[in-house]
């Protein structure tokens, strides 16, 4: 078989990876420097928000399953991990893994009904369960209704690093970022990954084959839910609170929109959509024009113009298909 | 339908084992309907060909046996088994593989990938989402193997969108011999396919037949003729006859319900 091995890597492609990991290492290389130039506070934000992306892509773009409640497991994990660190007075590294557990569990009740039924019918019952735990979220006495869980304590990471200093939490928060990535990358490259492509691609040959679809599903969906849960723990730490906005729908659309102009279905896709909704965000909060304004056109002008996505368009143009070794199709 | 089709040479007429039978299978549609009393027997290392003009229910029945469907009343046994309320994905994997009407392949993954995602589940390969892809490469060999025994190891790595129409039916077939089922049921292997294509794959069929029962709904009657140890014609959802091929085709009424078809 030794031509199979060969074939797995033509040297075109090798040379394609060499660019890849390079791409990679300058990415992260960044990254590491970036607090010089941005507000860390900021870029903590960006990199919150890109992991959550990334999360519910590893649904829409790998499983093919349009959740429109994620905010119910990104906003949870707020929540819980709020809770946990201010009430219980729980370690950061623990407070997160309280929130990634919480979500996890609510991915599980949501997903279970969710994959019950396809398409857009799945899409509106994730949505019904979600809009269920905001206004749960609204009434339990735990997370403050309106007011939200404030004064949320940044802790001291594993009882040593201090979190409170701005720098010490961008590098925390950068490496679970990267951590959460590379555990996507890795579901999504793995034989369990291969499973969720060919149900993807088509769910009653896969059947047919014998696999027991649903089952895939409801495991992809708790893994999404899961880190979803990582960035909304994440985030809460970072802003040292959690509101209902975070529970919101508005978040669910948010997200879905971030993907999409990344671009589905690719790895760094969301992670650049993130950015570019959380920049202008930010750069447009303080001008006249309203921000919704300027998303929705850009929006739009996707659904018009680059449908793929950013990311997308570009592993589609020719320097992308140069760079992947045209492994992607 | 005349003597100009000459039946299959040499078709053993020794009773084998029935590895798959349906009794008394119905399935209503609100209030029509589709398949109404159907009784089948199929052999092991037989070939069993289930006709009927468009519309007599031969997919509804395949969808029924393969579980896809609920039947609305009636039995189905599997190796001894009563699967009639088993779901479809168990069924697969007690031995009983289909393929469908159109191709179905999984048409942006590579020839390898398409036969390897078929071989993960018996391998104990589905599940790992924390292994590289790397671990996949054990099953490379007995891919190979596969695609070979099909004749598209030229092709290994191409998507199989690519693949002509009659070489994405033949990675099908090499995709459901992965499994090693013990009853294969074809819908229409040949359909749409040319002259050489239509040879290679009954080629293969006679030879995936040797060890295990195969049931194919069939169109063409030249091939079923000389491929088919037994073939049963359904008419609006019912057997009209049942039996080997000299015998169906002499029946004056199969010949009422093919008439002007038996040319294709």
């Amino acid at each position: 078989m030794a031509r199979v091995m060969t074939q797995s890597l033509l040297p075109r492609q090798r040379a394609a990876l060499n660019a890849e990991t390079l791409l990679i290492g300058l990415a992260v290389l960044g990254l590491i420097a970036a607090p010089l130039y941005f507000y860390p506070v900021f870029l903590m934000k960006v990199l919150c928000f890109a992991l959550f992306a990334c999360a519910f892509n590893l649904l829409l773009g790998y499983t093919g399953i349009l959740s429109f409640g994620h905010a119910a497991f990104f906003g949870g994990a707020a929540y819980f991990t709020a809770h946990a660190v201010k009430e219980w007075g729980l370690s950061p590294e623990l407070g997160i893994l309280v929130g990634v557990a919480g979500a996890a569990a609510l991915g599980l009740v949501i997903g279970f009904l969710a994959i019950r039924r396809t398409g857009i019918y799945s899409t509106m019952i994730t949505l019904a369960l979600a809009q269920m735990f905001f206004f749960f979220c609204l009434q339990a006495p735990f997370t403050h209704g309106e007011d939200g869980i404030q004064g949320v304590p940044r802790g001291h990471l594993f009882g040593l690093i201090d979190l409170s200093e701005p720098l010490n939490m961008y590098f925390f928060v950068l490496a679970v970022f990267l951590l959460g990535l590379f555990a996507i990358w890795r579901i999504i490259n793995s034989p369990f990954g291969m499973i969720l492509k060919s149900i993807r691609e088509n769910e009653s040959r896969a059947i047919s084959l014998g696999y027991t679809v649903s089952r895939y599903k409801l495991a992809a969906f708790v893994m999404s839910a899961a880190l979803a849960g990582l960035a909304g723990g994440l985030k809460a730490l970072v802003f040292q609170f959690a509101t209902l906005t975070d529970v919101s729908w508005q978040m669910s659309g948010e997200v879905v929109l971030m993907t999409l102009l990344g671009g589905i279905g690719t790895l760094v896709g969301p992670v650049v959509g993130a950015a570019l909704v959380t920049t202008l965000g930010n750069y447009f909060a303080t001008s006249q024009i309203p921000v919704t304004l300027i998303t929705g056109g850009i929006f739009m002008l996707c659904v018009l113009v680059f449908r793929r996505g950013i990311i997308g368009e570009l592993y589609a143009s020719r320097l992308g298909k140069w760079l992947s070794g045209e492994r992607r199709s | 339908m005349s003597a100009v089709i000459a039946p299959r040479e040499g078709a053993d007429a020794g009773e084998a084992a029935v590895v798959l039978s349906a009794r008394g299978l119905r399935r209503e549609f609100a209030g029509f309907v589709a398949v109404n009393d159907v009784n089948l027997d199929v052999r092991h290392a037989r070939i069993h060909a289930l006709i009927g003009p468009n519309g007599a229910g031969k997919t509804t029945v395949f969808n029924l046996l393969t579980k896809f469907l609920q039947p609305t009343s009636g039995t189905i046994e599997l190796l001894g088994q009563d699967i009639t309320r088993t779901d479809p994905a168990r069924v697969a994997r007690m031995g009983l593989v289909r393929s469908f009407q159109i191709s179905a392949v999984f048409p942006h993954l590579s020839v390898l990938d398409n036969v390897r995602v078929a071989l993960q589940r018996p391998a104990g390969l589905a599940t790992q989402f924390w292994r590289p892809l790397r671990a996949l490469r054990q099953l490379d060999d007995k891919a190979m193997q596969l695609i070979h025994s099909v004749g598209l190891q030229d092709a290994c790595d191409c998507l199989a969108a690519d693949l002509s129409y009659g070489r994405k039916r033949v990675l099908e077939l090499a995709t459901t011999l992965a499994l090693e089922p013990r009853v294969l049921l074809l819908d229409e292997p040949m359909a749409g396919m040319g002259h050489e294509d239509v040879d290679i794959v009954s080629g293969l069929i006679r030879e995936v037949a040797r060890e295990r029962a195969v049931l194919m709904v069939e169109h063409n009657l030249k091939v079923v003729a000389q491929l088919c140890d037994e073939v049963t014609v359904l008419q609006r959802g019912e057997i009209l006859v049942s039996g080997d091929y000299r015998t169906v085709s002499e029946d004056p009424r199969v010949r009422e319900a093919y008439m002007g078809t038996e040319d294709d």
